[in-house]
């Protein structure tokens, strides 16, 4: 259904609700016990330190009828880092207990925001009593939003069983378990909601412990489904500037598209290969359902076996696509050198999450950067592009299909779980717009007495495409070091030399068709830029904005392509006087600049499982103009 | 190919010199694949062999077919996307002990239990041949290497027992150098599924005569060929195999003047996988080495499984890429943008 939809500039854009502020609504029957939970998630909230504001909304009537739309109780917070003026217009998170909570609030939900429904609540009989006549977890009238379907009421009474409560008692935990799942989303501290249940359940104990089992239940069912920490963050998304036709776009929707349109805009089927980790597997589960699309998914055994089928798969003639997260993108690694000395197209998508090891699954962290571009056995370049944003991830997907079958390479998409989970307004592109890059088959065979060579190449130094089934064109290739000419194996000192600098030639050659670079806010030549890669894109141009309102020199710059760098982006990082590089890692992308130009580029860093906060941004550009 | 082009086992030779030791046993091997090539009516060009890496798996390289020499342990994996994006594709992978149970034992077992079509040629040499020497997953205890100076302490696997256990449907073996091995891989490819061939296959620098007790000319008699719907016999059918029923396990038994029905030796029913189980599980010595088709019993492939479930899923719908980032619920921007 088209809605009109508010159009933010600039200067509205700040002047309203700080952007690091999160609204969240709990709605519910008036039994439920919502203003209960939403006084207790106010109070560990203000615990934290946030400062926050509240809208409590419930019904006259005590006990209106149950299941009823006028017996909706709600309560919503605005809470956030910085100064909050208003509750917030509208929920970017709503917790709806029952149907009619759900047909009252959901209207007001922010496009692309989270719903957590109770499903167990969901029978017709309420149903009905809401006045829906189709279940709406069933159709599409959730599809502007982000839904999580739980059933709260049967984990709540499974959390609660050892206490031998009734199972009206027991429901009435219910509360206790969703504001459990609030506290862990949201980072906030359970202690003293403990306290305050053993205090307000003095005289009755087993309610008490009933009551901590159904919380702690709550917060354990966040922690260990992995749902991520990232549903509900406010981000920065794109300011809806062009007019046009919009919808809600999740990364890892948008870099499924992107792979789909990728690989029609190639010519060819997909093969996508992928094993499941957090939080990267959305994108399997997203293409499993595509196969109109000539997509084939396939879930191996193993992160490798994953890699390595995409590389078969390649190698017959397909566009070979692999997706994970860092420990699984390492698992991989050996298989990318094969690509990258067979030189075949493959598209590899890592979605970044803390690390090393398990690290922080459900936590967004940027700190793949060096594996991406260094992390390999051998000299082993290849392409490494970044999303900034879920809406920019369908433009990056499409860019690495293009560049791994014009330059038959290996493509690495950096993605993180912050951009995996998170939603924003999307334009729906035109894709007749999208310029098609058709790959041609070399199917020609040789002359008389000629040898088939797989190794001849292009101006752009891609090799041919030979695909398995060609009359006349077989031919053999392997991880084995190949004669520049004939492509045959060749361990001669000279030929290796040879073919290391071309493998790395060809990649840097990727740069003839990456546009130049220019800021993407303020000038060429101020006293400082920032350059950030990836999901800082929001924070750094917030924060950019603001200081530009402020009449500071500043520049923010922007790379999507982190390897090959745009040809320009040396001459660029020279007319600023300064440079910080804010990423949520150690100092990775800095450590790139100063060893592609010598330049003086300072690190900001971040490694808290969180997004950078806007006012963090701020501070160290005013720190730096000091 | 059409009768006016029959090739013959020099089509399927490439020009690559082929490179390992003198006396290899793979080399016995490529000329069987070589020469049976052309019995099989295959066509060069939609032919690929897959190999991981070991001395087995340089074996692409001298095939005039398509091939693709991969990393260690992985060819079963890359073969899977090469059936998966092109099932007309006639798909061999050639792999070692090592490569195939060690580093790679979980795609071999993943690959058996999906049932892809191909053919798995596993080279059995019970060594590490092109790392110089090492004790492999398929060496007996007590194997004197480098890495084991005084003697492997570990069990080995049974390859054709791994392979059943991992829910294969086809299980043969055979030696490098016998007559019969073109028949063995006749049969693995006719079967429609994942056929699993154990070929012993003697190195003759790190682990010569490891197969004597069956290969030797002397210890001919230990080998039991096995035919479908034929007597177990072996040892110029003057002995054969029994089902001993208390045991509920194989027997040997004596057969005298061909009266194996006397003896009550059984007829090798290669779908019977229980019999499978202890044929290959024989110990050599008091029992002959079960060799040729062991168990044949096909089941629908998993490329054909994964083809029919994707025209399926994409029957009746139109893979319109504007409808498909159009979806979902939608709403129109219609201002324009006003000036900061």
């Amino acid at each position: 259904m088209a809605t009109a939809r508010h159009f933010v500039t600039p200067e509205e854009s700040r002047s309203t609700e700080a952007p690091e502020s999160v609204v969240v609504r709990f709605a519910g029957d008036s039994g439920d016990g919502i203003q209960l939970t939403g006084g207790q998630f106010t109070l560990s909230t203000a615990l934290a330190g946030n400062d926050l504001a509240t809208f409590p909304d419930f019904p006259a009537e005590i006990r209106a009828p149950q299941g009823t739309t006028f017996g909706v109780s709600a309560f919503q917070i605005n809470f956030g880092s910085a100064a909050i003026e208003t509750a917030g217009d509208a929920p970017d998170v709503l917790v709806a207990l029952n149907p009619a909570a759900l047909k009252v609030n959901m209207d007001a939900v922010n496009p692309g925001g989270l719903i957590i429904v109770d499903e167990g609540e969901f029978g017709a009989r309420n149903l009905a009593k809401a006045g829906f006549e189709n279940n709406p977890l069933e159709d599409d009238t959730l599809a502007r939003w982000q839904v999580m379907r739980l059933n709260i009421s049967q984990l709540t009474l499974d959390a609660v069983k050892p206490f031998g409560l009734g199972n009206k008692e027991a429901l009435r935990c219910k509360n206790m378990w969703t504001l459990g799942l609030a506290l862990w989303m949201f980072d906030r501290d359970r202690a003293p909601l403990i306290d305050w249940l053993k205090a307000k359940f003095a005289k009755a104990p087993e309610l008490a412990e009933a009551n901590i089992a159904a919380l702690n239940a709550g917060h354990a069912y966040g922690e260990t489904a992995e749902l991520s920490g990232q549903f509900a963050r406010h981000h920065i998304g794109a300011a809806p500037v062009a007019p046009g036709l919009y919808r809600t776009v999740t990364g890892v929707e948008a870099i499924s598209l992107g792979l789909v349109a990728g690989a029609k805009l190639a010519g060819l089927p997909m093969f996508f290969g992928g094993y499941p980790i957090t939080p990267a597997s959305a994108i399997l589960h997203h293409l499993a359902r595509l196969k109109e699309y000539g997509v084939t998914t396939f879930q191996a055994e193993d992160e490798i076996a994953a890699i390595a089928a995409a590389i078969g798969a390649s190698f017959a003639g397909s566009l070979g696509v692999t997706s994970s997260s860092g420990p699984g993108i390492a698992l991989k690694g050996e298989a990318m050198g094969l690509a990258i000395m067979t030189e075949l197209p493959l598209v590899i998508v890592n979605s970044q999450r803390g690390g090393p090891s398990t690290g922080l699954p459900t936590k967004t962290e940027q700190s793949d950067l060096y594996q991406a571009v260094y992390g390999r056995h051998g000299d082993a370049p290849l392409p490494v592009i970044a999303a900034r944003s879920p809406a920019d991830a369908f433009d990056c997907a499409i860019e690495a299909c293009r560049i791994a079958v014009q330059y038959m390479t290996p493509v690495m998409l950096l993605t993180d779980g912050y951009i995996a989970n998170a939603a924003e307004p999307w334009r729906v592109p035109d894709m007749a717009s999208y310029e098609p890059f058709p790959v041609a088959f070399h199917a020609t065979p040789p002359a008389e007495g000629e040898s088939v060579n797989p190794y001849v190449r292009d101006g752009k130094l891609a090799r041919v495409w030979i695909k398995p089934g060609t009359p006349g064109l077989m031919h053999r290739i392997g991880g084995i070091e190949k004669n520049a000419t004939t492509g045959h194996i060749d361990y001669a000192p000279s030929n290796h030399q040879a073919m290391t600098e071309l493998r790395a030639r060809k990649v840097l050659n990727v740069a003839d068709t990456i546009p130049p670079i220019e800021p993407c806010l303020g000038e060429a030549g101020a006293k400082l830029a920032v350059v950030g890669w990836g999901s800082t894109f929001g924070p750094i141009h917030q924060a950019v904005r603001r200081a530009l309102a402020h009449g500071r020199s500043v520049a923010h710059v922007h790379l999507r392509h982190i390897w090959p760098l745009p040809k320009n982006l040396g001459d660029l990082l020279r007319t600023y006087d300064r440079i910080i590089v804010p990423e949520m890692n150690n100092g990775q992308l800095k450590t790139l600049l100063r060893d592609q130009y010598l330049v003086d580029a300072r690190p900001v860093t971040k490694v808290a499982g969180q997004p950078f906060k806007i006012a963090e941004i701020e501070a160290v550009i005013e720190e730096a103009l000091a | 190919m059409n009768e006016m082009t029959k090739l013959t086992a020099k089509d399927f030779a490439s020009d690559q010199e082929v490179r390992w030791c003198p006396g290899c046993g793979d080399y016995a091997i490529l000329k069987a694949v070589q020469r049976t090539m052309p019995e099989l009516g295959a066509d060069p060009a939609r032919t690929v062999f897959v190999s991981g890496i070991g001395c087995s798996s340089r074996f692409p390289y001298y095939m005039e077919t398509y091939g693709f020499h991969t990393i260690h342990g992985r060819a079963p994996a890359i073969a899977t996307g090469v059936k998966l994006a092109n099932p007309d594709l006639d798909v061999w992978i050639i792999t070692g002990d090592g490569d195939a149970l060690s580093i790679g034992g979980n795609h071999t077992m993943h690959l058996l239990r999906r049932n892809l079509n191909c053919q798995i040629l596993l080279f059995n040499n019970e060594i590490y041949g092109l790392t110089k020497g090492q004790y492999s997953p398929t060496s007996r205890v007590g194997t004197r290497s480098p890495s084991t100076p005084f003697g492997s302490v570990d069990r080995p696997v049974r390859p054709c027992a791994f392979a059943l256990g991992s829910g294969a449907r086809f299980v043969a073996r055979a030696i490098d150098v016998s007559k019969q091995l073109p028949e063995v891989l006749k049969a693995a490819h006719a079967h429609q599924g994942a056929a699993f061939v154990e070929i012993f296959q003697n190195c003759i620098v790190y682990n010569d005569d490891v197969f004597a007790p069956f290969t030797a000319r002397e210890n001919s008699g230990k080998q039991l060929w096995l035919k479908a719907g034929e007597p177990m016999l072996f040892d110029n059918g003057t002995k054969g195999l029994t089902l001993d029923r208390e045991a509920l396990n194989l027997k040997v038994v004596e057969v005298a003047d061909g009266d194996w029905q006397s003896a009550g030796v059984i007829v090798h029913d290669p779908t019977n996988r229980a019999v499978a189980h202890m044929l290959i599980d024989m110990p050599i010595g008091s029992f002959p080495m079960a060799l040729g088709v062991i168990y044949d019993d096909p089941r629908p492939t998993f490329e054909s499984a994964v083809l029919r479930q994707n025209a399926e899923a994409a029957a009746g719908k139109a893979a319109d890429l504007q409808a498909l980032v159009s979806r979902g619920q939608t709403w129109e921007v219609e201002k324009e943008p006003r000036k900061a």
